[in-house]
C-alpha cells in the first residue's frame, strides 16, 4: 500500500521554506538586524529538517516494497506527443514533482540535517562579517536548489536543482567578491561545472529520446495509466529485447551523465575548481564542497543505477576515474600547507572513493560513504573554521601548533573526525570505506590496490594535518598566539553533534560478518534493484567470511601505518620532513605544484579560448567593421562620386553641347546683323524675290485669270 | 497708245535701278532719291494699266502715291538731319553716310 501522511503530502514544503527566506533576504535582508536574519534563515532550514524527518518517518511505515511516495505539483513542460524510434507515439511531459524513496530519504536527511548544523555554525562564524544577510540568503537559496535536486522526480527538475547549486556555489565562493582571487575562483567553479553540465544535458536528451520519459519511476503516482517512468520504460525495453545488457545507447547515456557528475563532483579532469573554491567562507566549504553539492553527482549516478547496471563499459569508466581521482588527489594532499586545501583535496579523493564504489556495483556502499563522509568532512571543515577563527584568520598549518590544550572542543572533535576519515574502527569512516574496498577487491584487484594505497595516504595526510595544527609548540606570530580562544557555542555545538554522528553514523551499516545486520544496505535495496532479474543480487553479495575479515584487517593496518608514519614525521620528528623533501626534489615540486594541472589547463585551454576571443575580435574589427561598415560607407561615397560624374560630364555636358550647338547655329545668323542699312534692304529684296519665285505659279494664274 | 509691255519694261527698269540704289549706295540721300525712283516707277505702272483698262482708279492711286512720296521724303530728310549732325571739324559739310558713325 502506498504510504501517505501529512508530511508526505507536503513534500513540496521542504524546499520551499529556505526559498521563502532566501526571497525575504533578497527583498528585506538589508533592513533586518542580524538576529532576525539568523532566526529566519536557520529556522527555515530547521523546519525543512523537521518536515523531512517526518516524511521519512511516515515513509518507513510502509513495507519495503512500497516505500515510494511521489507527488506531482503541476505539469511543467508539455511539448505534446513525440515519435519514438520504435514508431509508436508517446506523450512526453516534464513535471514539477517530488519523489521520496529510500535513496532520497538518505539524501534529504543528510542535506537538511548537516545543512541545519552548518547554518547554526555560520551564525557564530559569520557574526562579525559584512553582508550577513547576503550570506544567509545565498545559503538558503542553495538549500532550496539542493533539496529540489534530491527530491526531484525527474531528470529535468533535478537539473534545475543541479544548476541552482552551481549558481549558489559561484555566489558563495565569490562571497568576498572584492578579492580578486575569490571572484576568479567563483568563475572557475561555475565554468568548469558548466562543462560537465553540457554532458548532463545531452544525457537527459538521449534518455528522453530513447526511453520516452525522464521521470525516474511511475511508482507511487496516483494514476498509473498514461504515466511512465525510466525504470518502467527500461524494463519494457529489456523485456522486448530492444535494449539490453551492453547496449551502446545505454552506455552513451551513462557516460554523458557521468560527464555531468565529473564536473559537479570534482573528478578528473574537472576537479580543478574545488581547491580554488576554498576562497569562500569556511561554512560554505563545509556545506557545499563537502557534504552536499559535490555529492550530487554521486546521487545522480545512483538514481540512474538501472541504466548503469546495464552498461559494463560505463561502470568500468566510472570505477577507473574514481580510483584514479582518489589516489591522484590524495598524493596532492600530502604536501599542502593550507588547512582548507588539505581538506579540499581530501574531499576530491573521497569522492573518488564513492565513484569507485559505484563503478564496481556497490551503489549502497557509495551512498553509505556519502553519508558518513558528510558527517566527518563537514566536521573537519567546521573544525578548521574554528581553528582559523581561533588563529585570527591564519590558515597555514606551518604557522599553527600547540592548540590541543587551548581549544579543547575543537581539538577533540577534529580528532574524532580525523580518526573517522582515516577509517579507524569503530568510527563512521571505517564501515563505509571497508565496504567499498571489499567490493572493489571482488571486481578488480588493481582497483582494490589503488583504494588500499589511497587509504594509507589518507590516514597519513590527515594526521599530518592534525599533528601540525594541534601538536607541538605554537609556531604562530605573537599577537596571533595571544588571541587564541575557543569558539562560541553556535560553533562548538554543531561540532559536537557532528562528532557524535562521526562515531555512531557508521553503525547503521554494521556488516554482517561481524555480527550486524547492515540495515542501511537493506534499506536502500529496493531502489538499487535495476531491471535485470539477476542484478538485484549485485548489491548484496555475501563474501567468504575469512576474506572479509582479512580485508578489514588490511585496511586497518594500512591506516595505522599511515598514522604511524605521520607521527614519525610531524610529531616526534624522528624523520624530518624537509630532508625527505630534499631527497626527492622533483617529486616534491610536482606534488607541491599540483602536477601543474592548472598551468596546463591555462595554457592549453584558457589561453586558447582567449586567443579565439581575440581572433573573433579582430575579425569583428577588420572584417565586419572594415569591410561591412566602412565598406558600406565607401560604397556610398563611390556611388555619390559616380553620380557626381554623371551630373558633371553627362548632364552638364548635354547642356553645354546644346549651348555650343546654338552658338554654332548663331554664326551665320550673326553675319546678317551687319548694322548696315543697305544690307538689310538687300535682305528684304532677296526675301521678296524668293517669295515671288515660290508663289510664281500662283502669280501666273492670277495674271492669266485677269486677262 | 503703245503696247502695254513698253510701259511695263520702263517701269521695271526704273524699279530695278531704284532697288539697286537703295541696296548698294552708301550715301543716305542717294538712298532717298532711289526710293523716290521706286515710287515713281510704280506710278508709271499704275497709270499705264489705268489707261489700258479705262479705270481711273489707277490714276487716283498714283496721285495718292505722289502725295505720300512727298510726305515720306520730308520725314526722311528730317530723320537724316536728326541722325547726322553737323560734323565737328566744320569742313566737309553734312555728309549722310549709311554707316553709323558714333
Amino acid at each position: 500500500m502506498t504510504p501517505t501522511g501529512y508530511f508526505l503530502d507536503h513534500l513540496w514544503l521542504i524546499p520551499l521554506f529556505p526559498l521563502a527566506t532566501a526571497a525575504l533576504m533578497l527583498f528585506f535582508g538589508r533592513r533586518l538586524p542580524n538576529a532576525g536574519v539568523s532566526v529566519l534563515c536557520v529556522g527555515s532550514v530547521g523546519l525543512s529538517f523537521v518536515y523531512a524527518a517526518g516524511a521519512v518517518f511516515q515513509l518507513l511505515a510502509a513495507d519495503p516494497e512500497h516505500r515510494v511516495a511521489q507527488q506531482i505539483m503541476f505539469e511543467w513542460l508539455t511539448p505534446g506527443s513525440m515519435q519514438m524510434t520504435g514508431g509508436h507515439a508517446i506523450r512526453f511531459v516534464a513535471d514539477w514533482g517530488f519523489l521520496l524513496d529510500p535513496l532520497s530519504c538518505v539524501m534529504v536527511l543528510v542535506v537538511t540535517g548537516v545543512g541545519f548544523l552548518i547554518h547554526v555554525y555560520s551564525v557564530g562564524y559569520m557574526g562579525h562579517e559584512g553582508g550577513y544577510y547576503r550570506f544567509f540568503g545565498y545559503m538558503n537559496l542553495f538549500m532550496f536548489a539542493m533539496l529540489t535536486l534530491v527530491l526531484a522526480n525527474n531528470m529535468l527538475l533535478m537539473f534545475v536543482g543541479w544548476e541552482g547549486v552551481g549558481l549558489c556555489s559561484y555566489l558563495l565562493i565569490g562571497f568576498y567578491f572584492l578579492k580578486k582571487s575569490a571572484s576568479d575562483a567563483g568563475k572557475k567553479a561555475f565554468i568548469v561545472n558548466r562543462i560537465g553540465d553540457a554532458g548532463f544535458i545531452l544525457g537527459i536528451l538521449l534518455t528522453a529520446v530513447t526511453l520516452g520519459t525522464i521521470r525516474f519511476t511511475s511508482q507511487g503516482l496516483p494514476d498509473a495509466s498514461g504515466a511512465t517512468g525510466i525504470l518502467q520504460s527500461l524494463k519494457a525495453a529489456v523485456d522486448a529485447q530492444t535494449l539490453g545488457y551492453g547496449s551502446s545507447v545505454l552506455t552513451g547515456i551513462a557516460l554523458l551523465l557521468f560527464v555531468g557528475a565529473m564536473g559537479k563532483s570534482a573528478q578528473i579532469p574537472l576537479y580543478v575548481w574545488l581547491p580554488d573554491a576554498m576562497e569562500g567562507p569556511t561554512p560554505v566549504s563545509a556545506l557545499i564542497h563537502a557534504a552536499t553539492m559535490v555529492t550530487a553527482g554521486v546521487y545522480m549516478v545512483v538514481r540512474m543505477n538501472a541504466i548503469y547496471q546495464l552498461s559494463p563499459i560505463a561502470m568500468d569508466v566510472v570505477a577507473i576515474v574514481g580510483a584514479a581521482t582518489a589516489i591522484f588527489a590524495a598524493s596532492m594532499a600530502l604536501v599542502q600547507t593550507d588547512i582548507k586545501k588539505v581538506l579540499a583535496y581530501s574531499t576530491i579523493s573521497q569522492l573518488g572513493y564513492m565513484f569507485l564504489a559505484l563503478g564496481v556495483g556497490a551503489f549502497a556502499a557509495g551512498i553509505f560513504h556519502l553519508m558518513t563522509h558528510a558527517f566527518f568532512k563537514a566536521l573537519l571543515f567546521l573544525g578548521a573554521g574554528s581553528v582559523i577563527h581561533a588563529m585570527s584568520g591564519e590558515q597555514d598549518i606551518r604557522k599553527m601548533g600547540g592548540l590541543d590544550k587551548k581549544i579543547k572542543y575543537t581539538y577533540y572533535t577534529m580528532l574524532i573526525a580525523t580518526l573517522a576519515i582515516a577509517g579507524i574502527f569503530p568510527f563512521a569512516g571505517f564501515f563505509s570505506k571497508d565496504e567499498i574496498l571489499g567490493r572493489a577487491f571482488d571486481r578488480f584487484f588493481l582497483l582494490w590496490v589503488v583504494g588500499f594505497i589511497t587509504a594509507g595516504l589518507t590516514a597519513f595526510y590527515m594526521f599530518r594535518m592534525l599533528f601540525l595544527t594541534f601538536f607541538g609548540y605554537c609556531r604562530a606570530d605573537e599577537h596571533v598566539e595571544k588571541h587564541i580562544h575557543e569558539s562560541p557555542w553556535p560553533m562548538t555545538v554543531p561540532l559536537m553533534i557532528l562528532a557524535g554522528f562521526s562515531i555512531v553514523g557508521g553503525w547503521i551499516g554494521w556488516p554482517e560478518v561481524i555480527g550486524g545486520e547492515n540495515r542501511f544496505e537493506k534499506f536502500l535495496d529496493p531502489v538499487l534493484k535495476g531491471v535485470l532479474p539477476e542484478t538485484g543480487e549485485v548489491n548484496i553479495v555475501h563474501h567468504a567470511v575469512l576474506k572479509e575479515l582479512l580485508l578489514m584487517g588490511a585496511s586497518l593496518t594500512i591506516a595505522a601505518a599511515g598514522i604511524f608514519l605521520a607521527y614519525q614525521l610531524y610529531c616526534s620528528k624522528r624523520i624530518v620532513p624537509e630532508l625527505v623533501a630534499q631527497k626527492v626534489p622533483k617529486l616534491y615540486q610536482l606534488l607541491f605544484h599540483k602536477y601543474y594541472v592548472d598551468e596546463i589547463y591555462d595554457a592549453a585551454i584558457v589561453e586558447r579560448t582567449k586567443d579565439l576571443g581575440t581572433l573573433l575580435g579582430r575579425f569583428d574589427a577588420n572584417v565586419i567593421d572594415g569591410v561591412g561598415v566602412n565598406g558600406a560607407g565607401w560604397l556610398a561615397r563611390f556611388g555619390s562620386t559616380l553620380s557626381m560624374w554623371w551630373d558633371k560630364w553627362i548632364i552638364d555636358g548635354l547642356l553645354n553641347f546644346s549651348a555650343k550647338l546654338m552658338q554654332l547655329f548663331s554664326y551665320p545668323v550673326r553675319l546678317l546683323q551687319t548694322g548696315v542699312f543697305s544690307s538689310y534692304a538687300m535682305l528684304i529684296l532677296v526675301g521678296l524675290v524668293i517669295l515671288l519665285a515660290y508663289y510664281g505659279h500662283h502669280m501666273q494664274v492670277l495674271l492669266r485669270g485677269a486677262r | 497708245m503703245l503696247p502695254i509691255e513698253n510701259y511695263l519694261f520702263l517701269s521695271l527698269a526704273l524699279f530695278i535701278i531704284g532697288v539697286i540704289g537703295v541696296v548698294t549706295r552708301r550715301n543716305v540721300i542717294v538712298v532717298l532719291m532711289s526710293i523716290e525712283l521706286i515710287l515713281n516707277a510704280v506710278n508709271i505702272n499704275l497709270v499705264a494699266f489705268s489707261r489700258l483698262y479705262g479705270d481711273v482708279a489707277g490714276q487716283v492711286f498714283a496721285l495718292f502715291i505722289i502725295a505720300d512720296a512727298a510726305a515720306e521724303a520730308a520725314v526722311g530728310l528730317g530723320i537724316i538731319i536728326a541722325f547726322f549732325p553737323e560734323p565737328r571739324n566744320g569742313a566737309g559739310g553734312r555728309n549722310g553716310f549709311v554707316e553709323v558713325v558714333a
